[in-house]
């Protein structure tokens, strides 16, 4: 705020406008100041905030204003005049009277006045003429009468004529009309912003008036560091599952054979999420080195002739297929490796694993497709698990994620059976969507790896990045 | 997930009532289908080509519905309204009978050992009598497409043919001869072509194109004839002209080939139990005898039931419920696997039908057993499972990492692992070979060629799609990468940089980034970096 305008007005106002009511226009008082009128309208709205000190009504008006091309009219006249004025007795063909000073927006103005003839059987072409012998350049005369200020004096049609020629510009003026206030006083009262240590020592903050908080401000942002949005769900999902005694489980590998990723999960090598559109298989390293080869004859088995009670998939399952390594799909391949690590113990005991962390899918990106994303897996193995244990420990999964109203839904995946979907009712979209993937794992998953037969394996799995 | 699109009408005129879009959307999630989306031909082609194109297109309600991946006999309007109604108890699920015709009255179907080298599996079925309507018809191509395209992997194991039987006459051949050897008039088309003008013509067919590759470079292509030498079809490019069945059939000749005999007697199953609701005599199906190369013959369709027997205590155990052994029965008999109590009534003996190919485990029939029960109806309990959770070191040591980062005052960046080969080698002032980065074969965009083998490329291109932001920027990153070798690199500004060592090891680098680097990726602030491993803390 530069008190020095603030207070020039206040003295002007205490002057010019000393009788109740009266005011001054904000733009005669910058130019009788010899003020730039946006800083005078700085003052004003600085000595606004004040409080009552002035009253300052917004007003506008319109001016006309010749534009450049207008101001070109007229001091030489308007393109159609000079044409015509420029046009010789005996004519000119057509394209030659486009050329003469007024160009060829002079001569359609000049053809719709009617003041130009065109003979167009002539000899050597079209050929333009006079078809008077005289004109009034009341375009010209028109623009001086607006930039004398004799608005009146151009009826409105006309005036609007002139604009779309873009000859004259309306141009809106802001201008206040400034009044004295109720606490009106020609010393501008400096407003402090900041209580300061002399103030506080001296008591000096008594007298001493204070600036009111312009809440409509943004504050300046504190400088600080942050952590990404979706790696807090990930710190909140990894508590939940440790306050539920669930054991990490180690995924950093993205690198995976299809074996884990697939076969071991009794996934048929012929599936649709084995083929190229859906999983990103590597060129190089193209094969995995080493695969437990007990445990490969007895997957082969399981896929291809079945046994352990069921009828198998009865196909031909190759060890090349298998052998292909590729960024894994999904971190249930981890989980595989923790169950089949776990059948290798001397004595069963149960577990509950989590693990949560990056997968990979061949996908076209878009709004809602991500090739890569985060995958939340929960693993619960024990003897006599059910399907209502698995219900269960959902809902005690989801309520700790604030979700409460859940639903079950019957599904498929190639590893799970029973499977379930979990749905969840969004209040704001107003309908039950899924929250998640759940199964207990199939028998000719779990027991070629060695685990007990009355060992039940409960799974569950949802995307972070929903 | 599979969709079928039915029309609603006819669904409810099948089902024998009409459902409020709610209620059959409830019927479909009790069920496992998903009520996909409700539309009708009008909103497709809107949708699609604008709605000019639209107009006069039909206003009929469309109802698309997702079908499990496994279960074949749900992918027509026939297979979905017979499961409903078995569901609901308003029908018995019906038995499907194969009627072996009078010794020398059948059909049958010679293959020869020249197919063993391209497709050498084949089965077939006739439906007699059977009466079409538009939809039916419509219905009946439909679900060859849908096989087509979900358990015969698009016709790569397995491809459906069939043919109107009275414009043909048996014993059939299935043979493969050079592509040069074979000429007929393709379905549809006005005029004979031998088998590699065939292939030029559908190359460009959008539909058609895809599946060349399957037989184009064999020798030998796959095809059958009728004993006067009339070709029923190339498989699994196309049939013959000749055969094209329509509304008007009333005998239809199926054959099934491919690589994969399984397969090929499910699909063939399918189609025959569907659609033979239609014969004369319903879900009746002629059977046709294969004769194999080796003289060995085989009588289809296979149409088997099965019979299993399962606990009662098992089903209950598995799923958490306490259900009587009749009543699980009862269950399982709306799941169209029809049981009853035997023995003692402490067993149950199920009957699988051939429509229930995805039933081969006793965990399929606890599925199902539960989900007659209703998922929603089962009561839910805490698993007594006690265990000290552990977290793992690497994720512990990260976890505190970050905070203190944040605290220091930088921005965690979130970044791809995937990116091109590019970032991780000449950006960076390094030979691709040098770097040992994995490759990745089938990319999509050249954006996902290599796994990241340094998080620094993913934090620069963060930095540079954030120029707009104030200064200054500062980031970290806590993440996994890919190597198959550790690397060196000369990312830094020589002299302005330092190998950073913990206990005597060496852990990673820090420095000032070489300006050549900053450039190719589009800054041009200066830029410090330290990336370490922190494994060897944990």
């Amino acid at each position: 705020m530069s008190p020095g305008v603030a207070e020039l007005l206040l003295q002007r106002l205490e002057r010019e406008a000393a009788a109740p009511g009266a005011g001054i226009c904000s733009l005669e008082a910058a130019a009788a100041l010899g003020l730039d009128h946006q800083a005078l309208v700085g003052a004003v709205k600085s000595l606004q905030a004040l409080g009552e000190v002035i009253e300052a009504e917004p007003r506008a008006a319109t001016r006309w204003e010749l534009s450049p091309e207008g101001t070109e009219v007229l001091r030489d006249g308007s393109p159609e005049v000079r044409l015509f004025r420029s046009l010789p007795a005996e004519g000119l063909p057509q394209a030659d009277a486009m050329k003469l000073p007024g160009g060829s927006v002079g001569f359609s103005k000049a053809m719709a006045n009617k003041w130009l003839r065109l003979e167009k059987g002539a000899p050597g072409g079209p050929r333009v003429f006079r078809a008077v012998s005289g004109v009034q350049d009341t375009v010209q005369e028109a623009l001086r009468r607006l930039h004398q200020g004799e608005t009146e004096a151009v009826p409105e049609r006309e005036r609007n004529d002139l604009k779309r020629r873009k000859l004259l510009l309306e141009v809106t003026l802001k201008s206040y009309w400034i009044r004295k206030g109720s606490a009106f006083s020609t010393a501008v009262a400096r407003q402090e912003t900041e209580l300061t240590p002399e103030m506080i020592t001296t008591g000096s903050w008594r007298q001493l008036p204070f600036k009111p908080y312009n809440f409509a401000a943004l504050g300046l942002a504190p400088a600080a560091g942050h952590l990404h949005p979706l790696l807090k769900v990930r710190s909140e999902l990894r508590q939940i599952f440790l306050e539920m005694g669930f054991t990490e489980m180690p995924t950093q590998n993205f690198v995976e054979s299809s074996f884990w990723n697939f076969d071991a999960l009794f996934q048929p090598q012929q599936h649709p999420a084995r083929d190229q559109h859906d999983t990103f298989f590597l060129q190089d390293p193209a094969e995995a080195a080493e695969l437990p080869p007990g445990y490969t004859a007895k997957v082969k088995k399981v896929h291809s002739h079945g046994g352990y009670g069921s009828q198998g998939y009865k196909y031909d399952w190759k060890l090349e297929e298998a052998r292909r390594n590729l960024l894994r799909t999904h971190t249930t391949a981890a989980s595989a490796r923790m169950l089949y690590r776990l059948a290798q113990q001397e004595r069963f005991s149960p577990v509950k694993y989590f693990s949560i962390d990056r997968v990979f899918r061949n996908e076209s990106l878009d709004a809602t497709h991500l090739a890569e994303f985060h995958q939340v897996e929960g693993v619960v193995a024990d003897r006599g698990l059910t399907l209502g244990h698995l219900m269960g420990i959902l809902r005690q999964f989801f309520t700790k994620l604030g979700i409460t109203q859940l639903r079950f839904k019957p599904a498929y995946n190639p590893y799970t059976e029973p499977s379930m979907e979990v749905f969840s009712y969004h209040e704001g979209l107003k309908k039950w969507v899924e929250v998640g993937n759940s199964g207990i794992f199939r028998p000719e998953m779990l027991l070629p790896m060695g685990l007990p037969e009355n060992i039940s394996v409960l799974a569950w799995g949802l995307s972070l990045e929903r | 997930m599979p969709t079928v699109s039915v029309k609603r009408d006819l669904l409810f005129q099948a089902l024998g009532r009409t459902y409020t879009d709610e209620e059959f959307n409830e019927l479909c999630f009790e069920f496992g289908l998903e009520l996909d989306e409700i539309t009708s031909e009008k909103d497709i082609i809107s949708k699609e080509k604008g709605e000019d194109r639209a107009k006069g297109a039909s206003d009929t309600v469309l109802y698309k519905i997702d079908v499990p991946a496994n279960r074949y006999d749900l992918l027509c309007l026939e297979g979905l309204v017979r499961g409903l109604q078995v569901f609901k108890e308003r029908i018995s699920l019906p038995r499907y009978e194969k009627i072996i015709p009078a010794e020398g009255e059948g059909q049958k179907l010679i293959i020869t050992e020249k197919t063993v080298q391209v497709r050498p599996h084949a089965v077939a079925a006739v439906l007699r009598d059977i009466t079409f309507t538009k939809e039916r018809y419509d219905s009946f191509i439909d679900l060859q497409e849908k096989l087509h395209q979900n358990i015969c992997r698009r016709r790569a194991l397995v491809a459906i043919g069939t043919h109107d039987l009275d414009t043909i006459s048996g014993p059939f051949t299935y043979t493969a001869k050079a592509p040069s050897e074979i000429k007929f008039k393709p379905l549809n088309q006005s005029q004979e072509y031998t088998a590699s003008q065939i292939m030029d013509l559908y190359r460009t067919d959008s539909h058609l194109r895809h599946y060349l590759h399957l037989i184009e470079n064999k020798p030998r292509y796959p095809v059958i004839y009728d004993s006067n030498g009339v070709v029923l079809s190339m498989p699994p490019i196309i049939n013959g002209d000749h055969t094209k069945i329509s509304v008007n059939t009333k005998n239809v000749f199926i054959e099934c080939t491919g690589t994969d005999i399984t397969k090929a007697k499910i699909v063939l199953d399918i189609i025959v139990t569907m659609f033979s609701e239609y014969c004369e005599k319903p879900f009746s199906v002629e059977a046709v005898e294969v004769i194999y190369p080796n003289g060995k013959t085989h009588i289809c369709p296979e149409l088997a039931y099965r019979k299993e027997k399962v606990k009662p205590e098992l089903i209950n155990k598995k799923i958490g419920i306490s259900e009587t052994p009749s009543s699980l029965a009862k269950l399982l008999t709306r799941m169209c696997l029809k049981s009853h109590v035997i023995g003692n009534g402490n067993n149950i003996e199920i009957e699988i039908p051939p429509t229930r190919a995805d039933i081969i485990h006793a965990c399929d029939i606890v599925e199902d057993a539960a989900i007659a029960y209703g998922y929603n109806n089962i009561q839910m309990a805490i698993p007594k499972t006690y265990t000290i959770a552990n977290q793992l070191p690497l994720n512990k040591l990260t976890e505190l990492l970050r905070l203190d980062l944040a605290a220091a005052g930088f921005t965690e960046a979130l970044t791809f692992a995937l990116c091109s080969q590019e970032d991780v080698a000449d950006k960076l002032g390094m030979d691709i070979s040098a770097t040992k980065a994995v490759r990745i074969a089938n990319p999509k965009t050249a954006e996902f060629q290599v796994a990241r083998t340094t998080l620094l490329p993913g934090l620069l291109k963060t930095i540079a799609a954030n120029r707009k932001m104030p200064l200054p920027l500062k980031l970290f990153e806590i993440s996994d990468v890919v190597v198959k070798d550790p690397n060196t690199g000369s990312a830094f500004f020589p002299g302005r940089c330092a190998e950073v060592f913990a206990k005597g090891q060496s852990i990673g680098k820090l420095g000032v980034l070489h300006p050549d680097v900053i450039t190719k990726f589009e800054l041009s602030m200066p830029c410090s970096a330290v990336e370490i491993n922190i494994e060897p803390f944990v």
